[in-house]
């Protein structure tokens, strides 16, 4: 096994695949000549040509759009948004339509499209491109999301995406496509979507999160004097409610992380599952750690409002106190 | 003997009068729809295109096998006009399993995947870039298919319009965009939502070819349309159609229409309803109009009858098919 950067993960993942079947086509902006701004799709034009990895304008309606014409009409694409905050525009097809053929038409209508973006901040550029939009995503019917924490997570869950039959959104946390490096296995590589991992083993409290707050409760984990498992979501929809249970069930204690605003965001979600589910499993209240409710702030403030391994720890030291 | 021109003649006077036939069997179930929501007996949100019958018989008869449609929220007369059955659309209408879209759907929500129909759409606009993409998927496998999307002149407006014009142009795929010009965008009049007058200028300024139509002329429809799928289909390009046209009818079904005085409508329908405008061209004897009306009544009514015959979706079904 290599080891790869998170950002050569989906790299190699979309070579793999592409080489797999010749009906996968990738598009977006920037994506063919350029290879992305974030180089994420180097090399496919000159592997695949220009009609499977096809440079578009800038327009993301019209790139989801198309999509879901071709994945209609027996392709399956691979949507490019090139920042998340970009992907609002295509919103309004992916509500009104992408999560929707498969239900209207009584499933006669195959969706096998995935729409890649990186997501969050950390990387010191202003708010609309460090945006954590995964909520959005997860909210609408007919449509899986997933969002990988390591380079092998990466490629795995990419692959699981696209070999999928339905729409899903894959969110790539961007401040993690650079570092670290991870072990990412040649050659086809699939990660099943709706399986979570535990990325560290504890006994006494659980942190719950997913993309790049997996690092910041492994930092806080250190951090504490009592064991903690840190326990990553990988796909927020399907969940892994057996997963995350399980492991609440173990150590009765929850700290959910997310790193976008906290009103209805999907730690919300991950909340309301184990305090339906599991309520007489735990010792504490469940603590969230998340954004703050306003737009994401500059990068002079940014360290203030992404969640840090502080933050986390201080309030599993809460939770475990109680 | 006949001539070849008389010949030609009576071939083309057949054709119009299957067309006739057609726009004549639309007409008689829209106004079955108008008439069960009366009755209560259909709910609200229902958008008939009484009066915009040739744009829908002209362009849909002009399609070649393999070809595929996108429709608007107006879209029992598309769906109809590309090859599904009356019980069908009305059973969908009524929330029937029998429907084309089980009873999900809806009266916005018309599909016919088997029939080339990938929907109908109740977000104006929306179904322009799926037939962009549908388009370029044939394209990009040789296949000699055209994609062609309806929409109104209020969609001109929104920006998956110029999106999907740009994108297609760009990459020049066989799509045909025809533009059902009824002035109207729901309530708003063209003066008060178009800045321009001449909507062929839209496509224009993508560089595309733009031709305008009389859309109350179905054979003029029908010959722009077979021009317009004939650029596309040879690989030159798409083509952008507007047919002008009237909606004789209000935006949805029991629209008091206050916006639009009493006489242009009663006008309107005097001079203007293709359906009596083809009726007169053909010099149709009385008998055979009325045999004609008949039969288009007589689908009508069976529809409703098959549609209220029809089995209702189990709630539980309504879970399914949200994934694979």
């Amino acid at each position: 096994m290599a080891e790869k950067t998170l950002v050569d993960a989906v790299n190699d993942a979309l070579h793999v695949e592409m080489e797999r079947d010749a009906t996968i086509m990738v598009m977006g902006e920037d994506v063919g000549r350029a290879g992305g701004v974030f180089r994420a799709t180097a090399g496919l034009r000159d592997r695949f040509g220009a009609d499977r990895c096809v440079d578009t304008p800038l327009a993301e309606a019209g790139i989801l759009g198309t999509a879901v014409g071709l994945a209609m009409a027996g392709w399956r694409p691979v949507c490019e948004m090139q920042y998340e905050s970009f992907s609002y525009p295509c919103l309004d097809q992916l509500i009104t339509h992408v999560g929707r053929y498969r239900w209207r038409t009584g499933g006669a209508m195959e969706f096998p499209l995935t729409i890649r973006m990186p997501t969050g901040g950390g990387v010191r550029a202003p708010e609309l491109h460090e945006d954590s939009p995964e909520a959005y995503y997860v909210h609408t019917p007919g449509v899986k999301v997933a969002i990988p924490s390591t380079p092998a997570d990466a490629k795995g869950l990419l692959a699981a995406a696209i070999r999928d039959p339905d729409p899903v959104v894959v969110m790539e946390p961007k401040v993690l496509y650079r570092s670290p490096r991870g072990e990412v296995p040649e050659g086809e590589h699939v990660v099943p979507l709706g399986r979570a991992r535990i990325a560290r083993e504890g006994a006494d409290v659980t942190l719950v999160a997913y993309g790049a707050m997996v690092h910041t409760c492994l930092e806080a984990a250190e951090l504490l004097d009592a064991s903690a498992e840190v326990v990553d979501i990988r796909t927020l929809k399907p969940l892994d409610e057996e997963t995350l249970l399980g492991s609440v069930a173990k150590t009765g204690r929850a700290v959910v992380v997310q790193e976008a605003p906290r009103v209805a965001g999907f730690g919300a979600e991950l909340v309301a599952v184990i305090a339906e589910k599991a309520i007489l499993d735990l010792q504490g209240p469940i603590v969230r750690v998340t954004g703050y409710d306003v737009p994401f702030p500059y990068w002079s403030l940014e360290h203030e409002y992404v969640p840090t391994s502080e933050r986390v720890a201080a309030a599993a030291r809460k939770v475990l106190d109680y | 003997m006949a001539t070849l021109e008389e010949k030609g003649q009576s071939a083309s006077t057949e054709r119009l009068k299957e067309f006739l036939r057609e726009m004549l069997l639309i007409r008689r179930f829209e106004e079955k729809v108008e008439e069960r929501f009366r009755a209560g007996e259909l709910p609200g949100f229902l958008h008939v295109a009484i009066g915009q019958e040739a744009v829908a018989v002209g362009v849909c008869r002009a399609l070649e096998e393999g070809d595929v449609i996108a429709s608007t929220h107006r879209a029992h007369g598309h769906t109809i006009a590309k090859g599904t059955h009356p019980n069908e659309v009305m059973a969908e209408l009524y929330g029937k399993v029998e429907g084309t879209s089980h009873g999900y759907g809806g009266s916005m929500h018309l599909y016919d995947v088997e029939r080339g129909n990938l929907g109908a759409n109740a977000v104006v606009g929306g179904g322009l870039p799926g037939i962009v993409g549908a388009a370029l998927a044939f394209k990009l496998r040789g296949e000699p298919r055209v994609a062609v999307a309806f929409f109104g002149d209020g969609a001109t407006n929104i920006g998956t319009f110029h999106e999907s014009l740009n994108l297609a142009q760009l990459w020049m795929v066989p799509a045909v965009f025809v533009c059902e010009n009824n002035r109207y965008a729901e309530s708003t009049p063209a003066k008060q939502h178009l800045p321009i007058e001449d909507m062929t200028k839209r496509a224009e300024a993508y560089g595309m070819t733009s031709m305008a139509v009389d859309g109350q002329d179905v054979e003029a429809v029908y010959e722009a349309a077979r021009k317009a799928l004939k650029q596309a289909r040879d690989g030159r390009g798409p083509v952008f159609v507007v047919a002008d046209c009237v909606r004789l009818s209000g935006h949805y079904v029991g629209d008091p229409q206050v916006y639009r005085p009493k006489e242009e409508i009663l006008e309107l329908r005097k001079s203007r309803d293709p359906i009596e405008l083809l009726r007169a061209r053909l010099e149709l004897a009385d008998e055979d109009w009325e045999e004609m009306d008949r039969e288009a009544t007589r689908i009508a009514e069976d529809s409703v009858e098959f549609a209220k015959k029809g089995t209702d979706p189990r709630p539980e079904d309504a879970l399914k098919n949200v994934y694979a």
